[in-house]
């Protein structure tokens, strides 16, 4: 299965959260490597979107999607970076 | 003599009562994955179940000379799609569970790559689930899980895990991947168990 890089979820994520996420840095709970999830390899189906780290492929983050409700996960994230200003 | 013919009232109008609520019919098999295609030599794939007491172990060739089952089933994914009289060959987990003892009743099957997924033991026992290592009478292409995939039928399909190469018996019933994260503990379709 083919994956595209984390800007692919830049849009679905940008309804969750007050800032674009992807441009934050991430750390990986697996390897420790720190990179904006931008550059995360991200899998995307019907059933939802998984981000892994690019570094160790170790999953970083899910997310899931119905129709009146999402799921986040963040099981594979140590710690993120928010910017202020 | 009546204007209304049965092209519009008829059985063709009528939804096939083999689909669940929320369901539709599909003639493609669509491939959903969480991550990238591991390639599995079986000379190298290995099959285990992890009990309280140890840990019961097939390579290829012992899992090729047990009793292998057809199976003519209909497979329902979680994404709304159906798939009906879909064929497959594998071995069934009765047939595997024969030897084994154990007083544990969930278990987290573990697949290659990672993935997980929990079902509870007696859901994959009497028939109702197998290790499927051929499908439509061709070996299981590795995007639809080859060479053997979990098969459990009347759940949605992402408790059929592919590549599986493991089940490990637990005390109590815990999510796997999918269901950590969004998706229901159970997921049977006929209920619409599609989430939380």
């Amino acid at each position: 299965m083919q994956h595209v890089d984390g800007n692919a979820i830049a849009g679905p994520l940008a309804e969750f959260f007050a800032f674009d996420v992807t441009t934050s840095v991430a750390r990986c709970s697996g390897c420790g490597a720190m990179a904006e999830l931008a550059r995360a390899m991200v899998y995307t189906s019907p059933a939802g979107s998984v981000l892994r780290c690019a570094s160790c492929d170790q999953v970083l983050a899910t997310l899931v999607e119905s129709d009146d409700r999402a799921w986040i996960g963040f099981s594979g994230v140590s710690a993120i970076e928010v910017r202020r200003g | 003599m009546s204007f209304i013919t049965r092209g519009f009232s008829g059985r063709s109008r009528e939804r096939d009562d083999r689909l669940p609520p929320g369901q539709t019919l599909v003639h493609d098999f669509p491939v959903l994955s969480a991550g990238p295609t591991p390639e599995i030599d079986t000379a190298e794939w290995e099959f285990t179940i992890r009990t309280e007491s140890g840990v019961h172990r097939w390579n290829w060739d012992e899992f090729m000379s047990l009793k292998i089952d057809e199976v003519d089933t209909d497979i329902h994914c979680v994404t709304h799609w159906s798939k009906l009289g879909t064929r497959w060959r594998g071995v069934s987990l009765d047939t595997l569970f024969e030897d084994v003892e154990t007083q544990l009743d969930y278990v987290m099957a573990h697949s290659y790559g990672g993935y997980t997924t929990n079902v509870p033991l007696d859901e994959l026992l009497d028939g109702k689930a197998w290790v499927a290592f051929e499908f439509d009478g061709e070996p299981l292409d590795p995007e639809h899980g080859g060479p053997a995939r979990l098969l459990v039928p009347h759940l949605y399909f992402w408790k059929s895990a592919k590549w599986v190469r493991g089940l490990e018996m637990m005390d109590q019933d815990e999510p796997g991947f999918w269901e950590q994260n969004g998706y229901h503990l159970h997921g049977d379709p006929w209920k619409e168990e599609r989430y939380w």
